[in-house]
């Protein structure tokens, strides 16, 4: 895997460099996709993806048991088509949940594993890391499958109500929103292209794009860790994991997202 | 069980306001049976409840009231613009907020507000106090033409000295424009109230010393944005 990456950061290397002596405007981001397209040959979101199914699989924790009995919205057990129908409405907690807040929920129950572990632990490490490879698993099993998440629950057009309300909530030294930066059609921040998230901004493209790979800290970002940066980067405080602030602005990115296949497990920069 | 027990309570308050909104009768512009006001104070409840400090950033600072924010996140939700008479109102607040340079001295180093220009880092919560902070400029802008890695959130500010027609900023002629300016780093919310822009004076990401240089960048001649 270290040559794979290897290859790859010389890939973009040239990729860049080759952009910076030709004309600007997308030339340097085609260069990216290619590298991109290239890649997708070898993510490494395959071992990511092998460890979340193993996990899906092996019995586990305190109870000793598996995940195989995990209701992710579309009955017990049934994964496939259940990402791309996710934030939804659960009787069981009487919560709208995420992938990642609903692993939680199963883990808890199903397995004793204790929530805290999850929900106060540290991206890549413990049940954290196993929470995020279990998403990438699951929501690989929708792969090419479009977004179409149940709005049929009141407390699901609540919290895309709350949602809207939180993408355009400026705040901290910055004044920043969401909507700062993915309010607006065709907008970069430096070279990185900014998807529209408002509305569907296309198959594979910012809801439909998580969890993915980073190539530029090797580290496995599942939506919950990238919304967490999203936030780091607008100088706010940090959302809890799993917490409504960041299952409220699921919901709003999803609905908005319908139609949109998903292309889940992708690679980024 | 600290964690769940905030979020089985943030849970019930969901409930409990959704059953409210329809004892209520509704009212609601959406599909929802809760009022726009309902869904405002849920929303500031659910944000209390999930962020919490983290480093240098306090939720407290972070969330502070702020009339300016309040109208603007309120007509992105409506999606409509400000009206005329609120959006001058509150661009008169905000200029009232800039702190003008002491002994007049707008312009200070080109070189340095390049380096201020180029950074975008500081007061994250992986920063610690002692980061300096940047200007975050070319995240959003085209400034110096040799920076092929811009943003384009802002417009392009290559020439704008030049277009503005500042061959001396001391000169009579050029003071307004040169005030615009310090003002506009100093509090962007001032000449536009919902404008993306930080207020980079007013909440202290740069310093009086920091704005001049970024304000020389734009509009000294010898700077490389004016050549």
């Amino acid at each position: 895997m270290s040559n794979t990456i290897r290859v790859a950061c010389a890939a973009l290397l040239v990729g860049l460099t080759g952009a910076h002596a030709l004309a600007q405007d997308k030339t340097s981001i085609q260069a990216i996709e290619e590298y991109r397209e290239m890649l997708q040959d070898g993510n490494p979101a395959d071992l990511f993806e092998a460890k979340g199914e193993e996990l899906w699989k092996k019995a586990r924790g305190p109870r000793n048991a598996s995940l195989e009995r995990c209701d992710l919205g579309l009955g017990p057990g049934v994964v496939k088509g259940a990402f791309v129908q996710l934030p939804r409405y659960f009787k069981d907690t009487g919560k709208v949940q995420d992938l990642e807040s609903r692993l939680v929920t199963c883990m808890t129950t199903l397995q004793g594993i204790d929530a805290k572990d999850i929900v106060n632990g540290q991206w890549g490490r413990g049940e954290r890391a196993n929470t995020t490879a279990l998403a990438t698993w699951i929501a690989a099993q929708s792969k090419g499958m479009a977004f179409n998440l149940p709005q049929s629950n009141e407390q699901e057009r609540v919290m895309y109500q709350v949602g809207k309300r939180l993408f355009y909530q400026r705040g901290g030294a910055h004044d920043f929103a969401c909507a700062s930066c993915h309010g607006e059609e065709g907008k970069r921040i430096r070279l990185q292209d900014l998807p529209l998230l408002t509305k569907n901004p296309g198959d594979g493209v910012g809801f439909a794009a998580w969890p993915a790979y980073r190539v530029s800290n090797g580290q496995m970002w599942s939506m919950q860790h990238r919304l967490n940066d999203c936030y780091r980067q607008q100088r706010f405080p940090e959302p809890d994991f799993a917490s409504d602030v960041t299952v409220a602005l699921g919901v709003y990115l999803g609905v908005n997202a319908k139609g949109a296949k998903s292309a889940v497990p992708t690679i980024k920069r | 069980m600290k964690m769940n027990r905030k979020h089985v309570f943030a849970l019930s308050l969901v409930a409990a306001v959704v059953v409210a909104g329809c004892a209520a009768g509704g009212g609601a512009s959406s599909s929802v049976s809760m009022t726009s006001a309902e869904l405002d104070a849920l929303t500031r409840k659910i944000v209390n409840e999930s962020f919490h400090d983290k480093g240098i950033v306090k939720v407290k600072t972070a969330f502070a009231d702020d009339e300016t924010l309040k109208a603007c996140n309120a007509a992105d939700v409506a999606g409509k613009p400000l009206d005329e008479a609120t959006a001058k109102r509150l661009e008169a607040l905000n200029l009232q907020t800039i702190k003008w340079p002491t002994g007049g001295k707008y312009l200070g180093d080109w070189k340095e507000g390049e380096k201020l220009a180029q950074s975008g880092r500081g007061m994250t919560w992986t920063d610690d106090a002692k980061t300096p902070n940047g200007g975050n400029c070319y995240n959003c802008h085209q400034i110096d033409k040799k920076e092929i890695s811009f943003g384009t959130i802002g417009p392009s500010l290559y020439h704008y000295g030049k277009l503005r027609g500042v061959a001396d900023p001391n000169s009579p002629q050029s003071q307004e424009i040169v005030k615009y300016t310090w003002g506009k780093i100093w509090n962007a919310k001032a000449y536009n109230a919902c404008s993306n822009m930080p207020r980079a004076g007013h909440m202290g990401i740069l310093t009086e010393k920091q704005v001049a240089d970024v304000v020389a960048l734009l509009l000294d001649p010898k700077s490389p944005v004016n050549q």
